[in-house]
This record gives C-alpha cells, sequence and structure tokens, in this order.
C-alpha cells in the first residue's frame, strides 16, 4: 500500500480501540435491524437513526481524539456551565409535557441535563484526582455535594429517570475513589431506615405510583400497561424468538413506545433468549472492554471517569432491559446503542469516544 | 475490609497500592455487573422458557386488548330520595377527527340519514376545539331505533363514526338545582392535566366526563367511582370476541343532601322572576334546607356539550344566570347587620339594654350629617326598639363608640368576611373592612387610611360591607343556635353503592362564641319583636309560630344627601330587599337569609318570601306560587 494513504489511514485510526468500536458497531447493526422491524419497516425511520449512529460515530471519533488531560483542564467550566445552564432551565425553562426541562437559546432549544451526563462524572472524577494524596471524608462529602445539587435540580424537573442515571454515574466516581466501606454500609442502612419516614410523608396518590411501579398490575390501563405488553412479548419469544418481522405484539400494535425505550420488547419477540443472550454477550464485551481500559489507565482522573463511563453505560443497558422484562419500574431510559433517537446515542457514544481516548493516550502520558 | 480503606495519613504515596484497591474496586463492581446480567438473563429464561407456554398462548389469542369499564357515576337525592342528578343510558353517533378526512363533508352526508340540527353542528364545533383529534366526539345523542337501523345499513361508508351506548348525565329537576348541583362537561384538556398532576388520570381512561362546577365537581372523587378493567380477546380486526377476566368497576358513591326539594321549590318560585338568592340553614347542624340562587340555568344543557349560542346567552344575559348569587354575590347586609352590632355593643360593654339615645333623625359626625330613614327621628330609642324599629341614628353613635377594629373583631368571629368553608366551589370571602383591610386594599397612602366617618356608616351595614348572602344566613343560624357556629354543609351523608356504607359528613362545632346567655337572649327578644310589630309584623300576621327576623336594604348607589325615591330609580340601580330570620323562636329548626334585587325595602320583598319559607317548613303549608310584594309594609 501507498505509504500516504496508509499515514491518512493511520491518522483516522490512531485513537480507535478496535474491541470497543467492533461491538458498538454490532450493537447499532442490531438496533437498525430491529428499528426496521419496530418501525413497520419504515426506510426513512431506519436510514434516519443510521444517520444519527454516522454523527455519534464521529463524535466518537473526535473524543477518542482528545488526550484526557484536556479533558482534565475542561471538567470545571463544563461542569460550572452546565450547572447554570439547570438553574436557567429551573427559572426560564420550557415546559413540554408537563416537565421543564428544555431551555430555548435563540434558534434552538437545550436540554442541559444531557450535559450533566458527562459532565458530573467529569467533575467528579476532577475533584477527586485534585485531592489524590489526602483524601479525606471531607471530600467525599464535597464529592457527594457535587453531585447532589445537579441531580436535585434535574429531579425537579421532573425528570427523574436522567436524574437516577446521573446519580449512579456519581456514584460510581465515589464508589472507584475509595469511600470506605464502613461509610458505604452506614449510608444503605440509614437509607433503608429512611424509607418508612420518606413514605409517611409521601402524599396519596404519590404512593400509588410507587406501588404501580412495583405491581404494573395494579394500574393495568395506566402505567402497567407497558409492562404487561413487553412481557408477554418477550415470553411470547421462546427460545428463538417468532422470526424477524414476525413479532405479533410488535405488529398488531400492542407495544408501546416500541421504537425507543420499549425497542427491546421487539427484539425479544423477534429474536427469542438466544438473541437476548447474544445482546447481553455484546453489551459485556463493551463493559469488559471498558473495565479492561480503565483497569490500566496511567492517571486517577482517567480511572475514575473510565470506571463511571464503563458503569454508567451498564447501568443503562440493565435498567433498560429490567424495565421491559418487568423487574425494574417503567422509567424513560433508552437501551444504548440500540434505541431510536439521536440524542442518547450522542451521549453515549461520547462517553465510548473518552474511553478510547484513555486507552490510546496512555503512552504519551507514561513517557 | 478495611485493608482497603485509604489511609491518608501516610505520607509516602503508594502508587502500586492505590492502583491495587481501585483494582479491587473495579473488580468489585464487575463482579456486580456480571451478577446483574445473570439475574437478567434468569429472568429471560424464566419468561421465554419457563413461562413460554403460558405468554405464547397470550400474544397468539392475542390479540389480548385491555379496555376500561366505566363506572356508573353515583346519583344525587334529597334528603327525602327525591331524585336531583341521575344517569341514563342512550345510543350516541361519534365521530374521530382524526380518522376522517373531511368532517363538513362527513356530517353532511350523516344528514342525509340521520337528522343533525344546526345545533348539535354547532356544539360539534365547540367540543372539537377543546379536545384532542382521536377522541370519539358525538355528533348527535339519543338516536332513535329507526336512525339507530338506518346508520347501520349504510356504515361502510362512513370509516371513523360508529354508534356507541353511553351513560348520560341527567338533571330532572332542571333550573331549580342548577347551582347546587352544578353539572358535569366533557373531560377537556385542560382536566386532563389537572388529573395527571394528581395521577389520577388513569381512572378516567374511558370517561367522558367530569364535574365541572357545583357538588358535581366538589364532590368529584366520591361521585366517579373506580374504572373497571376487561382484557378482552380481540379478532384481526380488532373486535372483541371474548372476555379473558375482568375488574368490575366499582360505582360511584351517591350523594344525600339536607336539602328538600320540596322547600327548594317552594323558595324558587317564590322568587317568581326576580332575581336574588335564599341560604335557608338549621341552626343545630349547619346542614343547608334550601340554596337557591335566581336565576339559574339549564344545567342538562352542559351535559352533552353546550353548543355556542346557548353558551353566549347564558354568559352576556344581564341576569348574570351563571352566578351562584349565594355564595359568589356579595352585597351590603343594610339594616339586618344591627341585631349584630347590639351583639357586638352587649358583647364588649358599650351599651346596656336598657340605655335610651334621643333620636332627633340624623346623626352628625366631622361635619357631616348621617340620616336616619324616618324624617324627624324615632324619639326615645333603646336597643329593642333600635331593632324592632331599625333606627339608623342608634347605630350611627354605636358605631362610633366601637371604633371600626372592635366591629371587625366581632363580626369576622361570626364569620363575615371569611369562607363559611360549605362543601361546594366558588365561594368568595366578600369585605370585612377594618383597617388592616383598608391599607391592603388600596395602594395610595391617602386612600390607606381609614376615616373615623368611615366608620359610621359601617354601623348600618352599608359602606364597604359586602358580605355573601350565605355568611349572612350563617351568621344568622349562629345567632339563632345561641352562638354555636357550625360549618354550612350541603351534603348529608355519601353512600357507597354496593357496601351501602355511609359517611356522614359530620356537623362539628366550628366555634362556640363566648356570649352571655341574657345578651343572647336580648337580642333575639328584639328579633322577634321585629317579626311581631315591627318593620316585618305585616308580612308575619297570624303565624301560628313565633319567629325572630330583621329586615334590611342594601343601597346599590350611593345618593348624595338626596332622599331615595324609588320611582325616579332605574330598575337596576333599586336597593336590593334583604332579610334575615329564623323560627320557631323558641327553639329554632331553621334560619335564612334572603337577598331580593332591586326590589327596594326589605319588609316589601324579603319578608313575604321568608314567610312562605317558613310556613311550608314548620306548618306543611305549600303555596308554591310567586310572592307578591307588600306595598304597604313599612319602607325602612
Amino acid at each position: 500500500m501507498h505509504p500516504g494513504i496508509r499515514r491518512i489511514g493511520r491518522f483516522f485510526t490512531a485513537h480507535l480501540d478496535s474491541p470497543l468500536l467492533g461491538a458498538t458497531l454490532l450493537l447499532m447493526l442490531a438496533g437498525l435491524v430491529v428499528l426496521y422491524s419496530a418501525s413497520n419497516a419504515n426506510l426513512g425511520r431506519t436510514s434516519g437513526q443510521l444517520m444519527n449512529m454516522l454523527v455519534a460515530l464521529g463524535i466518537m471519533w473526535v473524543f477518542a481524539q482528545i488526550p484526557p488531560h484536556y479533558l482534565l483542564r475542561l471538567s470545571v467550566p463544563v461542569y460550572v456551565v452546565g450547572l447554570l445552564l439547570l438553574v436557567a432551565v429551573a427559572l426560564f425553562g420550557e415546559v413540554v409535557n408537563g416537565a421543564r426541562r428544555w431551555l430555548h437559546m435563540g434558534v434552538t432549544r437545550i436540554q442541559p441535563s444531557e450535559i450533566m451526563k458527562i459532565a458530573a462524572p467529569l467533575m467528579l472524577a476532577w475533584y477527586f484526582d485534585r485531592y489524590e494524596a489526602t483524601l479525606k471524608l471531607k471530600n467525599y462529602v464535597v464529592g457527594a455535594v457535587l453531585l447532589l445539587v445537579p441531580v436535585a435540580l434535574i429531579a425537579r424537573q421532573p425528570d427523574l429517570g436522567t436524574a437516577v442515571l446521573i446519580f449512579a454515574s456519581g456514584c460510581y466516581v465515589i464508589f472507584l475513589a475509595g469511600l470506605s466501606w464502613k461509610v458505604i454500609i452506614g449510608l444503605a442502612i440509614a437509607g433503608g431506615a429512611s424509607l418508612p419516614l420518606v413514605w409517611s410523608v409521601l402524599h396519596d396518590y404519590q404512593r400509588q405510583r410507587v406501588l404501580t411501579l412495583l405491581d404494573p398490575s395494579q394500574d393495568p390501563l395506566g402505567a402497567g400497561y407497558h409492562t404487561i405488553q413487553s412481557t408477554i412479548a418477550l415470553g411470547s419469544g421462546g427460545l428463538a424468538g417468532k422470526g424477524w418481522l414476525s413479532g405479533s405484539q410488535t405488529h398488531l400494535d400492542f407495544i408501546p413506545e416500541r421504537t425507543t425505550d420499549f425497542i427491546f420488547a421487539v427484539y425479544s419477540e423477534e429474536f427469542g433468549l438466544i438473541g437476548n443472550g447474544v445482546l447481553l454477550i455484546l453489551f459485556l464485551l463493551v463493559i469488559a472492554r471498558g473495565a479492561a481500559i480503565t483497569a490500566n489507565a496511567p492517571t486517577l482522573f482517567a480511572r475514575l471517569l473510565g470506571g463511571s463511563i464503563t458503569l454508567t453505560f451498564f447501568t443503562y443497558a440493565f435498567v433498560n432491559m429490567g424495565m421491559v422484562a418487568g423487574i425494574l419500574p417503567v422509567v424513560g431510559v433508552p437501551l444504548p446503542l440500540v434505541s431510536y433517537g439521536g440524542t442518547a446515542l450522542v451521549t453515549i457514544c461520547l462517553g465510548l469516544g473518552i474511553l478510547m481516548s484513555i486507552h490510546t493516550h496512555k503512552k504519551l502520558v507514561q513517557t | 475490609m478495611s485493608d482497603f480503606d485509604m489511609n491518608p495519613g501516610v505520607e509516602m504515596r503508594d502508587a502500586e497500592l492505590e492502583l491495587h484497591h481501585f483494582r479491587v474496586r473495579l473488580g468489585i463492581a464487575s463482579t456486580f455487573v456480571l451478577v446483574m446480567f445473570g439475574l437478567l438473563f434468569a429472568r429471560f429464561f424464566y419468561l421465554q422458557i419457563v413461562m413460554h407456554d403460558h405468554y405464547h398462548t397470550l400474544a397468539e389469542a392475542n390479540r389480548i386488548s385491555i379496555l376500561p369499564i366505566v363506572p356508573n357515576r353515583g346519583i344525587i337525592v334529597d334528603r327525602n330520595g327525591v331524585v336531583l342528578a341521575t344517569n341514563y343510558s342512550a345510543y350516541t353517533l361519534e365521530i374521530t377527527p382524526s380518522k376522517v378526512d373531511s368532517l363538513e363533508a362527513t356530517i353532511d352526508e350523516i344528514a342525509t340519514l340521520v337528522e343533525i340540527t344546526p345545533r348539535d353542528r354547532r356544539r360539534f364545533k365547540k367540543l372539537l376545539e377543546e379536545s384532542k383529534r382521536f377522541e370519539s366526539l358525538p355528533i348527535r345523542t339519543r338516536l332513535s331505533d329507526e336512525e339507530i337501523a338506518r346508520f347501520a345499513a349504510n356504515r361502510y361508508r362512513f370509516p371513523g363514526v360508529d354508534v356507541r351506548a353511553r351513560l348520560f348525565r341527567s338533571y330532572p329537576q332542571g333550573e331549580l338545582f342548577s347551582h347546587v348541583i352544578g353539572h358535569i362537561g366533557r373531560v377537556n384538556v385542560k382536566d386532563l392535566e389537572k388529573l395527571d398532576a394528581e395521577g389520577r388520570s388513569s381512572n378516567y381512561r374511558g370517561t367522558d366526563y367530569i364535574g365541572k362546577t357545583g357538588l358535581e365537581y366538589t364532590y368529584e372523587d366520591q361521585l366517579h367511582g373506580t374504572t373497571g378493567v376487561e382484557q378482552v380477546e380481540v379478532d384481526s380486526g380488532g373486535r372483541a370476541v371474548r372476555a379473558l377476566s375482568r375488574t368490575s368497576p366499582i360505582s360511584g358513591s351517591n350523594l344525600v343532601l339536607k336539602i328538600d326539594a320540596r322547600l327548594q321549590e317552594v323558595v324558587f318560585n317564590a322568587f317568581g322572576d326576580r332575581r336574588g338568592a335564599l341560604v335557608a340553614i338549621e341552626p343545630e347542624s349547619g346542614g343547608v334546607l334550601a340554596f337557591v340562587s335566581k336565576p339559574g340555568f339549564d344545567p342538562n344543557l352542559f351535559v352533552d356539550g353546550i353548543d355556542q349560542e346557548n353558551w353566549n346567552e347564558l354568559n352576556t344575559s344581564p341576569d348574570k344566570p351563571m352566578v351562584n348569587r349565594a355564595l359568589a354575590g356579595t352585597y351590603p347586609p343594610g339594616s339586618t347587620f344591627k341585631p349584630f352590632m347590639a351583639m357586638a355593643a352587649l358583647t364588649y360593654g358599650k351599651r346596656t339594654p336598657g340605655q335610651t339615645i334621643s333620636d332627633p333623625g340624623f346623626y352628625n359626625f366631622g361635619g357631616h350629617t348621617f340620616r336616619d330613614d324616618k324624617v324627624g327621628g324615632h324619639g326615645s330609642v333603646d336597643m329593642y326598639k333600635s331593632i324592632v324599629a331599625s333606627c339608623d341614628t342608634y347605630y350611627y353613635a354605636l358605631a362610633n363608640d366601637l371604633g371600626i377594629d372592635a366591629i371587625s373583631r366581632f363580626m369576622g368571629s361570626l364569620g363575615f368576611g371569611s369562607r363559611t368553608g360549605i362543601d361546594v366551589a366558588g365561594e368568595v370571602e366578600g369585605v370585612l373592612p377594618s383597617q388592616a383591610w383598608k391599607k391592603k386594599r388600596f395602594r395610595k397612602p391617602e386612600q390607606q387610611k381609614w376615616y373615623a366617618g368611615e366608620t359610621i356608616s359601617i354601623g348600618i351595614g352599608q359602606g364597604y360591607n359586602s358580605y355573601t348572602p350565605l355568611q349572612l344566613a350563617a351568621a344568622t343560624a349562629t345567632l339563632a343556635n345561641d352562638g354555636v357556629m357550625f360549618r354550612p354543609h350541603l351534603v348529608n351523608y355519601v353512600e357507597e353503592v354496593h357496601t351501602r356504607q355511609r359517611t356522614s359528613i359530620e356537623p362539628a362545632p366550628i366555634r362556640t362564641l363566648d356570649w352571655k346567655r341574657e345578651h343572647i337572649a336580648t337580642i333575639k327578644n328584639a328579633m322577634v319583636g321585629v317579626n311581631k310589630e315591627g318593620t316585618s309584623a305585616r308580612a308575619f300576621a297570624g303565624a301560628p309560630y313565633s319567629s325572630g327576623g330583621k329586615t334590611g336594604t342594601a343601597q346599590v348607589i350611593g345618593l348624595k344627601g338626596e332622599k331615595y325615591v324609588e320611582s325616579r330609580v332605574a330598575e337596576r340601580f333599586r336597593d336590593h330587599a334583604l332579610f334575615i330570620a329564623y323560627a320557631p323562636a323558641e327553639r329554632p329548626k331553621i334560619a335564612l337569609a334572603v337577598i331580593v334585587e332591586n326590589s327596594g325595602f326589605g319588609a316589601r320583598a324579603a319578608a313575604p318570601i321568608a314567610r312562605q319559607v317558613f310556613d311550608y317548613w314548620l306548618t306543611g303549608k305549600d303555596v308554591s306560587k310567586p310572592v307578591k310584594d307588600d306595598d304597604d309594609a313599612p319602607r325602612y
């Protein structure tokens, strides 16, 4: 091959990680295949998602090029801007479907909680990295505050799904930074003990909502409907599934939101337990690769950030599939890389790009 | 586990050890991931292998559709079981706008088969504006069998148009109970948002109607019931083949009112076509016996959506039939305020019953002359005479002696100027004037100041005073009940349909006013005097029971120093007639306040209505015809 071409080729692939990229592409492919079925063979929608994927892959590439110490410097400004935007949303945000999530920025509108998904773990990783040598309990308390402020703002919008995910991503950083087991166990006990107290201050209708989350059959017309139908889709899929484009639950319109949050019900109905196994393995591949990269990262910042991204990716997948399979409450969390929709795709790929960057910039830092 | 803990005290940083600690943590997290995915896989295995047959059957037959079963709305009856609101089943012809290409053309086409009146079209248009496109909306209600047959034969021509059986609300008493019962209406976008916010929207799946005003609104939760669920198997065309499981709906509870429908009718008829309001209360419980605001409207107009024309007519009518005068209309109480003023004077020690003044027919204060209605005055006036003859001068002086804040405190304790808490929405507070109120009400400093001169006319129930007839009735009931105050309520009990379990609206006293027995006796004695030898003696002549009362007149416009001559004043600007009363005087069973708008003196227009109401309630004498004004009644 011509050396020039090879050089150009190396420029594009230098900072990519092939195992991670491979698993990502396979998951995206699965997403396109099932989306085609879920959208009733709607080519326009499927190709639209393909475009989303290309954009997301581009962003993944860009972030793979950015060395981690650049991100370290960006952490605080990104977090501060994200926080200010969240406050702005609380004050002047636009209400869509009863929740105040969007902010008008001249011609376009943005959803600042999406920025926080990256900004919160960045900030916490930066903070623990900075006090690496002298971490005391005080530092964990400060870390918790840095996390809880944006989480509270997002939960108030209300956007419980996103708040829970960001909370989880921050908790992973705090856990990996080495929060004492005594404190972890203490918090777990305190949390468990305060549940009855929380319960007692809830309104009747709020309690009813929680009960419905726990037992969907209590509200088969409302929130329970999704779970009942998606469980039937899964169960009827059996070992090998009903075959692509042949899911009756899907095509007779019984699965709500079947291209977005409930796309896994469609996949599961048509590809069965075998298909589910394959999907779980693909997700595990991404997670295992992420963990491996994290374990070998050179700085605490990179380790904490990489660990948080990896575990948050797992959380997305677990919460979504758990909700479709009826073991977790229905919250608005998409299946990473598979669900239709551009925003979540971009956020996920951005995180994967950071993981690649951590891996491929390792040697540069060490020398 | 403590070996994993960081030890910040160590000065030398051992990078290797730290990395080791991190990797242990990461290892724990990875194990967690594996366990969780294992759990997920186990769940998949359970659903897709173990339970496969079960779900396979469900999906195959699938065609399982989950349908809401709308509960029957509770009915509303009076204390004797007379039906005030009920349901009936009827067939409707409905259009789902999102499934129809051209609404106009479709409706024209339908009109060739089934009669569609212009009113139907207008009503449909209004419904369309308030609903979502995919909702099924009625274009015609109450189809005849023949019409159903005719449409059924042509159904294939009308995709998106269906005949449905629906329950309708009916208000057999029409206008008579419009301001008590209120009405239901179609659930609109705003109602849905509210239901969503309260987490109640799934209970309204399939429900088309919701209480909009009156008791229908206040008791919506109890009346609606719980929506049932039916899992049905549908064929490929979506038609139900058989029911798989069914959770029955729980019908809404029935409301049993304290109101007596016949008494209500007696009141309603007594008004004739005059405007006004009457509230009658049982003093010992606060139960409302009659609650009339005239004019009313036909609530049945609202049930399947009111058309624009009727809506405009109701809204723009100068008689304001949509306004519930009894609890949202506020009026100066006029001289009906005097017994309460006298009670305040006794309670605060500003007057004794026997203390007399000499009334020259006017009262001078700060260079201004306040006139009494009786030219030349009433002569020597004690407390009894001040109430029986309704002497203004007595109360001008009394108001000045009490001062505005004492008056305000006393009247506030009787419930004037605050919501009574009656179990129907829309109540207003009215105005109980005080220095603090004026400061809040006005913005300019010179307007915020209370002038002593303003207190004078407060004493005879004019000035800033403005109360609802309900407040006046409740205060009268409290006085009749010797200072023990109950929350007025319309509903006696809520009855669950299946269990017959009754939840009473308990008559718990709000408070007992700290009044002396002899003071109460003085005021009541004077009020009995009013009906026996005073301003309303003519109205109560020959009554087989004794009663207490007080007439009043509320000014609509202020006249500057001239004498009010009714014939010179346009009808809408004439004074309102007021009357408060209770009976029997010894042990009151009913207390009421009545206002007749623009009818001049209380003794002429309002007291005769009260007589008719008492006659029916205490002796069963049922006249039930418009009461004629008593033109020879005293003019004060």
